[in-house]
């Protein structure tokens, strides 16, 4: 009796060995190499169902956000912003004469959970065009199946570069994102960190766990000590952390000239509450994360940072986003919200530029697009990166201060 | 058998010496790896050890409520750090949107403020303590109570799901919304640092070299945290409802024979345990100002982990955990290497479990559970 | 007889459904989030079943289950990614020669630590590490060798087969590693009481995690990229892979438990007193639990990583570790029909069925939907969906309860079919 289960099994085994060994064959080579528009097409019959039903004039748009998990006001936050976007477009008419549909699907800044709303927005509801996610660890295999599916996908905040690379380092056609990537800020940071506030030792600050704080991190200690600064100490933290004083008493310690802590707001408060109350004076800095109207700035006063815009640009869509965004959500905008808003802007323009809503037509005009939006002129890159100019802040007196505009 | 000595061989092995030298070399190691650290700057190391003990003392209040409760229900009772984060928000609604704080002040305007701001910081905690320990009642009445008869693991799922939906259910914008959220101290902190005597550090200047910082904060969880073990201590050993605990701790069965309402002594167990877990809420936010619901895993973990090195359901043992889990947080991020911190915690968890099977202070284990 | 019959049925349900399955997403009418769904509910099927084992039939309280399983996930992906971008056989050969050598040598130590009595398990834990340390260098010395040639041979493979066996052995040496690190951590930690057992592991499963953080740092692989998510790995794990590695670890699951192996793992979970009255080694009965149990982690790690092509240390943290814990418990403690068809249920409920009929504006509402179902789910039913019911195939010889007024008749029967059933896994299948 057991060998017949021994043979069964072993057929089994032989048996799923050889359809297996045929099957990628038959899934991968359409994303390989083949137009992408092809794929999709195989996928239809189960998206077909839902997308029957819809009425002809709408375009639809899925939102893939953090809105559980750890950080779930990151997530809403870029809801809200690409919500104002879109509601914007609709109420001028739409585009290509089509009112935009949004999905909102909730991809909790997790891998496996980004997976199933994508694919969810994708086979279920047969969305065409993605604004998300957040965090790079979902962003990236989000953004596999957008390239392997021939969906369009725009990143507002993911900076890590894999989000828009393939393996083999070149691009992936679908995968655009509207944020910096992390070396230019942390470039921007350490060049203001010497020149403008004269600082030789630096002190460096980062969670291990966060690839977008690494990589502002990683950037701002190349560039500080190849322009003749010393890093005085690195010390990392995770994101659980809230007892920063074994860390800030070796900042105490080493005396820097400056602190560079490039984290997202809610680590900018604990750490430099803690860090005034440990006698720290030298200046914090960092980069767009700090962006918040929560951000503490009493705690955080006297610190610097990279970011997108400044709310004091006088520049009319700038001062329309502040103000509607306020009147919508009763908020000051953050950087997560504005890069939403870009984003949004960004994919629906360039849908409007390809004059059709074909994801193959989109990606084209949307590389090639020139757009300004909030966070400056957007153009894009080979690697999908956009180049825009970074301005730098103070937090001052309870204010936030303009200091100065770098260009890329 | 042979009567005689024990060969070399023997004796190495019957006095398990082969396991106890390697352990002794890994700690020798590490010590002297810290020791020679530390003596390049001991106001450094000193400094660390304060640091170290304002953590753990939170630690202690949050671990004591695990350990109670596994004392009585032998229930790893996952929610208690959520019933923290809980605590926390209580004692920040309180504050910056009622300003309870303020109460003293308002009602008498001629009291002298440190007054005010003590008596209004107490009702702030007292607050908090109360919603915690009937939030606790509740779950215990929902979640536990049906499942007392159940397999223990059952309960244990229901406190996982209990503690979930506490996270996900407190992040919705109408709960506790999903932000991060400045905690507004209920009193102004003060600072001081340590060299050649105490000197009040003003705010916006440096220390001098070599001094030790420490904030009114720190003095603050101390008191707080030894008033209220004593108080826990003098409730457990000296009232009645605390023989009742004891006596249900040991046998529930017997304990009922004797007339005590067992199921009552449960719900006033979490109800402590939950108050305790209130307590450290309001400290915590006040040492590391941020509250957002997600913040009762971290330390409600630790707390467990210092709980079960201490021996859990064991009142000192929890107190003694959580000081060692404090210090040794702070000197491994130190002095070892901080993104091993927490790894480092646990590599020592499971050392003194190896050397002591039911945690430092713990009883050995009477029968399978 | 009967048994045949039952098995035969059994199994050709089974291959059944898998096919039928395989089917439906080839034609496309499973698409694509159905599809991920399916095999990651596969993927957690075969974690539960370690952990089922561990737990469940073995009555260890463990939580470094997703442990293991990371450990297998990283290890399986570093081959397979090692072979796809780097065309190099690197991964594969050192990590087969480094589980050789300290397999290999925990087999001599063992036949020799086993001859001293009363050697106490931290002194065998010291031993044991120093000579893991030592085979592992070996091994890697040794590895460095031979990875030109092996990758020579695999290049003369057909592009697709050699990628199909390089995968099927990482996914299988992920297992084995995870099985030789359970081995290694269980020596100490097995001998801890139920409760302090699982607070270790879960350490465990936290130490892997915080080295995973630092995978590019710490531990000096580049291409894993620590916090940043390893990119690249080959999407190799289709259903059928996945599918053929639940059928066939249900199948060894029933097969060690009917045997006399399984029935002494039974018996330290009834009673260990009365078990080591009769004569088992309770020690190694949980060792192989354990490592048996951990096995499965790993496998089911190597296959994930291979789901999405993608890895993140995140997804290993431990409040997930809680997952196939929630999921035997679930299921019905011990029960393996039940494991299996609650981890599908888990993966399609929480991750399909909740996000398609929540209403639109509550996507935050899943994970309050979730644990309100789990408490009812518990309230109502707290020894789990099946109890301890099992398929006929599934059944145990000896259920947990001895149905005494069956007894007389069935024993001859059972044992003489579990005495054939069993060559493979086990001697003899003599009732204790």
């Amino acid at each position: 009796m057991s060998k017949r289960i021994l043979v069964i099994v072993s057929i089994l085994v032989l048996a799923s060995l050889v359809l297996a060994a045929c099957q990628p064959a038959a899934t991968e080579a359409p994303a390989v190499e083949e137009p992408a528009a092809e794929e999709p097409a195989a996928e239809e019959p189960a998206a077909e169902e839902p997308a029957a039903e819809e009425p002809a004039g709408t375009l639809k748009i899925a939102i893939l956000a953090p809105l559980s998990g750890s950080v779930p006001t990151f997530g809403v936050s870029t809801r809200d912003g690409a919500l104002l976007a879109i509601k914007e477009w609709n109420e001028k008419g739409g585009v290509l004469g089509m009112q935009i549909e949004t999905v909102v699907e909730d991809s909790q800044c997790e891998a496996d959970p980004s997976v199933n709303a994508a694919n969810k927005v994708i086979d279920q509801d047969g969305v065409k065009f993605i604004i998300g996610e957040v965090c790079s660890k979902a962003s990236i295999p989000i953004s596999e199946i957008a390239q392997e599916k021939g969906i369009v996908q725009i990143s507002p905040t993911s900076t890590n570069e894999t989000v828009t690379l393939k393996a083999d380092g070149s691009t992936k056609e679908y995968v655009f994102r509207a944020c910096f990537i992390d070396p230019f800020q942390g470039k921007v940071g350490a060049k203001f960190a010497l020149d403008n506030l004269g600082a030789k030792n630096a002190f460096i600050l980062f969670d291990q766990g966060n690839d977008y704080v690494r990589g502002l991190a990683e950037a701002f200690e190349a560039t500080f000590t190849d322009n003749g600064g010393t890093v005085v100490g690195k010390e990392t933290y995770t994101v659980q952390d809230t007892d920063f004083s074994a860390i800030l008493a070796k900042v105490s310690e080493a005396n820097p000239d400056v602190v560079y802590l490039p984290d997202y707001y809610n680590i900018i408060n604990l750490v430099t509450a803690q860090a005034k109350e440990k006698g720290i004076t030298a200046p914090f800095m960092g980069g767009d994360g700090w962006d918040s109207a929560d951000l503490d700035r009493a705690a955080s006063d006297g610190g610097y940072y990279t970011n997108h815009y400044s709310d004091q640009d006088t520049r009319q869509i700038v001062q329309d986003w502040v103000s509607n965004y306020e009147a919508e959500y009763g908020a000051v905008p953050d950087a997560l919200a504005t890069l939403a808003y870009d984003a949004a802007n960004l994919l629906i323009a360039a849908i409007e530029e390809a004059g059709e809503a074909d994801p193959a037509k989109v990606k084209d005009s949307l590389a090639a697009i020139s757009w300004e939006g909030v966070s400056g002129t957007i153009t894009y890159d080979e690697f999908h990166n956009p180049i825009k100019a970074a301005v730098i802040l103070q937090v001052k007196d309870g204010e936030i201060v303009y200091v100065a505009t770098v260009a890329p | 058998m042979e009567i005689t000595s024990p060969s070399f061989g023997q004796r190495i092995i019957q006095g398990r010496w082969i396991g106890k030298i390697a352990l002794v070399l890994v700690s020798l190691l590490t010590i002297w790896w810290v020791g020679n650290k530390a003596a390049q700057s001991p106001s450094l190391f000193y400094q660390q050890i304060v640091n170290g003990l304002q953590l753990g003392f939170v630690y202690a209040l949050i671990a004591l409520g695990y350990t109670m409760v596994y004392g009585i229900v032998k229930l790893i009772n996952f929610a208690h750090g959520d019933v923290f984060m809980v605590g926390a928000f209580v004692s920040y609604y309180a504050v910056s949107k009622f300003s309870l704080h303020v109460w003293p002040s308002t009602i008498f305007p001629n009291i002298s403020p440190i007054i005010s701001v003590v008596l209004g910081t107490i009702t702030v905690a007292i607050l908090s303590m109360v919603i915690c320990a009937l939030l606790a009642i509740v779950i215990e009445r929902i979640a536990y109570k049906p499942l007392r008869n159940a397999p223990r693991i059952s309960a244990l799922i229901t406190a996982i799901g209990v503690s979930f939906f506490l996270e996900y259910f407190g992040a919705l914008d109408f709960v506790f919304t999903p932000n991060f959220i400045t905690y507004k101290r209920p009193f102004q902190i003060s600072i001081w640092y340590l060299k050649d005597g105490f000197h009040k550090l003003e705010s916006g200047t440096a220390a001098p070299d070599g001094s030790i910082i420490f904030s009114n904060i720190l003095i603050i969880i101390i008191l707080a945290s030894l008033l209220l073990v004593l108080g826990l201590n003098f409730i457990v050993m000296r009232t009645k409802i605390g023989k009742a605990m004891r006596a249900s701790s040991y046998d529930k069965p017997t304990a009922r024979l004797m007339g005590i309402n067992v199921d009552g002594v449960i719900s006033i167990t979490f109800a402590i345990g939950a108050a305790l877990a209130g307590a450290a809420g309001i400290l915590y936010a006040t040492a590391y100002p941020q509250v957002f619901f997600w913040m009762g895993i971290t330390p409600g973990l630790k707390a467990f982990i210092a709980a079960v090195l201490g021996g859990i359901g064991s009142i000192p043992g929890a107190f003694v955990g959580a000081l060692i889990m404090g210090q040794a947080e702070v000197l491994s991020a130190g002095y070892i290497s901080t993104p091993m911190r927490d790894a480092i915690a646990f590599a020592i968890l499971i050392l003194v479990l190896l050397v002591k099977p039911t945690g430092l202070y713990g009883e050995p284990e009477r029968e399978k559970a | 007889m009967l048994k045949n019959k039952t098995t035969l049925g059994f199994l050709s349900v089974a291959i059944f459904v898998i096919l039928l399955v395989h089917v439906l997403v080839d034609q496309g009418i499973l698409n694509s989030f159905w599809y991920t769904i399916l095999r990651i509910g596969a993927v957690m099927t075969i974690v539960s079943l370690g952990l089922n084992l561990i737990y469940g039939i073995n009555g260890q309280f463990s939580l470094g289950q997703w442990g293991f399983y990371a450990i297998g996930a990283y290890a399986a992906a570093d081959v397979t990614y090692r072979w796809s971008q780097l065309h190099s056989a690197s991964g594969l050969v050192i990590l087969l020669l480094v589980l050789l050598f300290v397999g290999g040598f925990y087999l001599i130590i063992g036949r020799v630590l086993s001859k001293i009595r009363g050697l106490d398990s931290l002194s065998a834990f010291a031993i044991y590490l120093a000579g893991t340390i030592l085979a592992a260098i070996l091994a890697i010395a040794l590895g460095k060798i031979l990875i030109d040639p092996v990758t020579a041979m695999l290049t003369y493979l057909p592009a697709n087969i050699a990628m199909q066996l390089v995968f099927l052995l990482a996914i299988l040496l992920a297992g084995i590693l995870a099985a030789e690190v359970s081995y290694l951590l269980g020596l100490p930690v097995l001998t801890l009481g139920s409760d302090y057992f699982g607070i270790a592991t879960l350490g465990f499963t936290i130490i892997v995690k915080v080295l995973l953080d630092n995978s590019d740092t710490l531990l000096g692989f580049a291409e894993m990229k620590g916090a940043r998510g390893m990119v690249g790995i080959p999407k190799l794990s289709s259903w059928l892979w996945v599918a053929s590695f639940v059928l066939i670890i249900v199948v060894l699951t029933r097969n060690l438990l009917q045997s006399s192996h399984g029935r002494a793992i039974i018996s330290v979970r009834e009673d260990e007193i009365a078990a080591k009255a009769m004569g088992i080694d309770i020690a190694s009965q949980k060792t192989i639990t354990f490592v048996i149990g951990s096995l499965f982690a790993g496998l089911a790690g190597g296959l994930y990583a291979h789901v999405n092509g993608f890895l993140h240390p995140n997804t290993f943290n431990f409040i997930k570790s809680f997952d196939p814990m929630i999921i035997i418990v679930f299921g019905g403690l011990g029960s393996i029909t039940g494991t299996v068809v609650a981890s599908f249920t888990w993966a399609l409920v929480l991750e399909g069925f909740l996000r398609l009929f929540l209403p639109e504006g509550f996507e935050t509402w899943r994970f309050v939907v979730y644990p309100l179902l789990l408490l009812i789910m518990m309230l109502l039913r707290p020894q789990g969906l099946f109890g301890t019911y099992e398929f006929p195939f599934l059944q145990q010889i000896l259920p947990p309860a001895l149905k005494l007024k069956a007894n007389n008749m069935h024993t001859t029967e059972a044992e003489t079919a579990s005495s054939n059933s069993n060559e493979s896994t086990s001697s003899t299948g003599g009732a204790s």
